[in-house]
């Protein structure tokens, strides 16, 4: 079921007639005809969990938000989209830029907000052209500016460009930034519903999220929420990249199981060249890698379904996470120990410094990584690396730690005699894809159709 | 170069700053920044971003602190063209390392190094929310995606081509 792509096939759908003529903006007229607290309860009944990676109920964040007389409030759409294996927020945005801003328009009247912002990311240049371009034939035909439809709301939109930084993600960090500062994450709390960007209280919310506000207020909270299962209700949008036939943008529903979703021709299509799959990390690169046994059952045996809880089966020890919904797939030839290392890399250039777990941690992971992969490491280096992961997780400031510290984690959980063979065939551990053939324990490999 | 904007352009630092509240202009360093890099040679000398302070009341080392942060602002001058190839996993299982090392032997230069002719950079970069198109790299505003060593070639050979002209 789609509810946010149904009409990205329709021509010329990124401009304003044809999204106007097929059913656009009429959240917004509807809205306007509520009160800005049945707006939040309509949030709160459908659902809705926040699609930036935390889940966090968005009806519930949105109750949080401050309302002190006199102090402006305001929204802030986060388009960092930075967290490696997720492009959907770029897919929705570069193809149904009016999407966004009519979910934008809608929440910022029933959050209060007179000037909202897009923090978008530095490199997404060309589609900071396509949303500014679509604020202006939005603001042309009256849905921003002053007293929008007579409604005496006045809302104003602004893209604000970030310039490379994954941590500028990180809602405090995204904040600071915004500010005109370095991305240093703030400690909580304040919250930023209390005090967020300029001391005013503040509401950051997903790309994603936002939009799905649109068919949330045209369908109402109810029916939104009878769509997915348990507390997975909606749709989800799922950046697909790796070794997989089919890469892109796919809106699932959250009913399907984990291999249908890879090996269906509606999505995935299976994996190239007729290899087998051999591990996934279904939820952007924070998440813990899954090895392909554990990935279609859970420990208890039960089929694993494309959805919060059912990802999440059997915490960390089996199970993994929805994540922000960047799936990335790994066939039989690749190298566990050098994606593990690349995600090192990327973390430890991350990191934005303030806390020594996480400056320093990140960076002897990635050193040692380095060495097991260009086979210079010890096995006791495997034990290190553990016990490095294990000091950063829940010792900073801000989730980027965790962040770096779970692939680590996982990649030795489920992989460990990968790393050791590493150790152990130095000369032949610097080719790149060894092939599942030097694998010590061959996984059961399930579902080669 | 003198470095100032054209009055075109100053009025445009109006604008953004406008975006913001008043006494919030700070929150326009990044906007303005990405309009000083592109209008100064692609990178930020310290009197780009002296200027900058000076546009936005605000102390050249308040710039200096944000410029260095950001990755994507260049603190050194760069090649005509840089080539920021992305080499994070998922970019990695689709052959991006064979991508930089192809580029590095076509072009004799290293990672982080320019061409003698002072055409080309080569950046081997993180994440760019590309990882279904990879492997791929940022070209200026945009990005070049399912690169093979043929399209390479041909982008070398344009990018080349031009400059002769
Ligand atoms: C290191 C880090 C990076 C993050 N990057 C993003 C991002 O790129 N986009 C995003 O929407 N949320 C990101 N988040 C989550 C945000 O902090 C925040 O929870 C989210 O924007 C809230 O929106 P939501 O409730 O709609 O999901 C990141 C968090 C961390 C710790
Ligand atoms: S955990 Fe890392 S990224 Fe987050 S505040 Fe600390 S040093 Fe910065
Ligand atoms: S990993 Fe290269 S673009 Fe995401």
């Amino acid at each position: 079921m789609k509810l946010l792509l149904q009409n990205a096939h329709i021509e010329g759908i990124r401009f304003y007639d044809a999204y106007r003529k097929n059913g656009g903006y009429q959240s917004v007229e509807k809205a306007f005809k509520m009160s800005t607290d049945a707006i939040v309860e309509e949030v709160k009944k459908s659902g809705l969990r926040g699609r930036g990676g935390a889940g966090f109920p968005t009806g519930m964040k949105w109750s949080f938000l401050a309302k002190p007389e006199g102090v402006p409030r305001h929204l802030v759409c986060n388009a960092d989209e930075s967290e490696p294996g997720t492009f959907k927020d770029r897919y929705l945005m570069e193809f149904l830029p009016h999407l966004l801003i009519e979910g934008l328009i809608v929440s910022s009247y029933a959050l209060g907000s007179n000037a909202t912002y897009i923090y978008i990311r530095g490199e997404y240049a060309w589609i900071t052209d396509i949303l500014e371009q679509a604020i202006a034939e939005a603001k042309q035909n009256g849905w921003l500016g002053k007293n929008i439809l007579g409604s005496g709301f006045d809302c104003e939109i602004y893209v604000h460009r970030g310039a490379g930084a994954y941590i500028c993600g990180e809602e405090t960090a995204l904040i600071e930034s915004l500010e005109g500062k370095r991305g240093n994450p703030r400690l909580k709390p304040p919250f930023p519903a209390i005090q967020g960007v300029w001391m005013r209280p503040t509401v950051v919310n997903n790309v994603e999220t936002l939009a799905a506000i649109v068919p949330i207020i045209n369908m109402g909270g109810e029916e939104y929420a009878k769509i997915g299962v348990g507390r997975s209700t909606g749709t989800k949008l799922l950046s697909v990249c790796g070794n997989v036939n089919k890469p892109g943008v796919y809106e699932i529903d959250m009913t399907i199981s984990v291999e249908e979703f890879i090996y269906s021709d509606k999505y995935c299509g299976g994996i190239p060249n007729g290899k087998r799959l051999k591990a996934c990390i279904p939820g952007g690169s924070s998440v813990p890698i899954v090895p392909a046994n554990l990935l279609f059952k859970t420990a208890k045996g039960e089929t694993r379904m494309m959805n919060y809880e059912s990802l999440s089966d059997g915490g960390f020890a089996t199970g993994t996470m929805m994540g922000s919904g960047g799936f990335i797939v790994l066939d039989e030839d690749q190298c566990v120990v050098r994606h593990t290392m690349t995600l090192a890399r990327f973390y430890n250039h991350e990191s934005c410094g303030q806390c020594s777990p996480c400056r320093e941690g990140t960076g002897w992971m990635y050193k040692i990584l380095k060495n097991i992969e260009n086979g210079q490491g010890k096995l006791s280096d495997i034990d290190l690396l553990w016990d490095i992961q294990r000091r950063i997780e829940g010792n900073t400031i801000c989730p980027l730690g965790d962040a770096a510290a779970w692939p680590v984690a996982a990649a030795i959980r489920h992989f460990r005699d990968e790393f050791e063979w590493h150790v152990l065939n130095p000369e032949e551990s610097q080719r790149r894809n060894y092939g599942i053939a030097h694998y010590a324990d061959p996984l059961p490999m399930v579902g080669a159709v | 170069m003198s470095i100032k904007f054209s009055q075109e352009q100053l009025n445009k630092v109006q604008e953004v700053i406008a975006r913001y509240p008043e006494g919030k202009q700070k929150s326009a360093l990044i906007p303005l920044l990405h309009m000083a890099q592109d209008t100064f040679g692609g990178w930020l000398d310290a009197p780009v971003m002296d200027y900058v302070a000076e546009l936005l009341h605000i102390l050249p080392i308040e710039v200096y602190e944000v410029a260095t942060f950001y990755s994507m602002f260049n603190t050194k001058p760069v090649g005509k063209h840089l080539l920021e190839v992305c080499r994070t996993g998922p970019c990695m299982l689709n052959g991006s390392d064979e991508i930089i090392d192809y580029i590095k032997s076509k072009l004799g230069i290293n990672e982080g190094e320019t061409t003698p002719d002072g055409l080309f950079t080569l950046k081997p970069v993180e994440c760019l929310g590309a990882c279904g198109y990879a492997p791929m790299m940022q070209l200026g505003k945009n990005f070049r995606e399912h690169l093979t060593k043929e399209k390479v070639d041909a982008l070398i050979s344009e990018l080349t081509a031009k400059a002769g002209n």
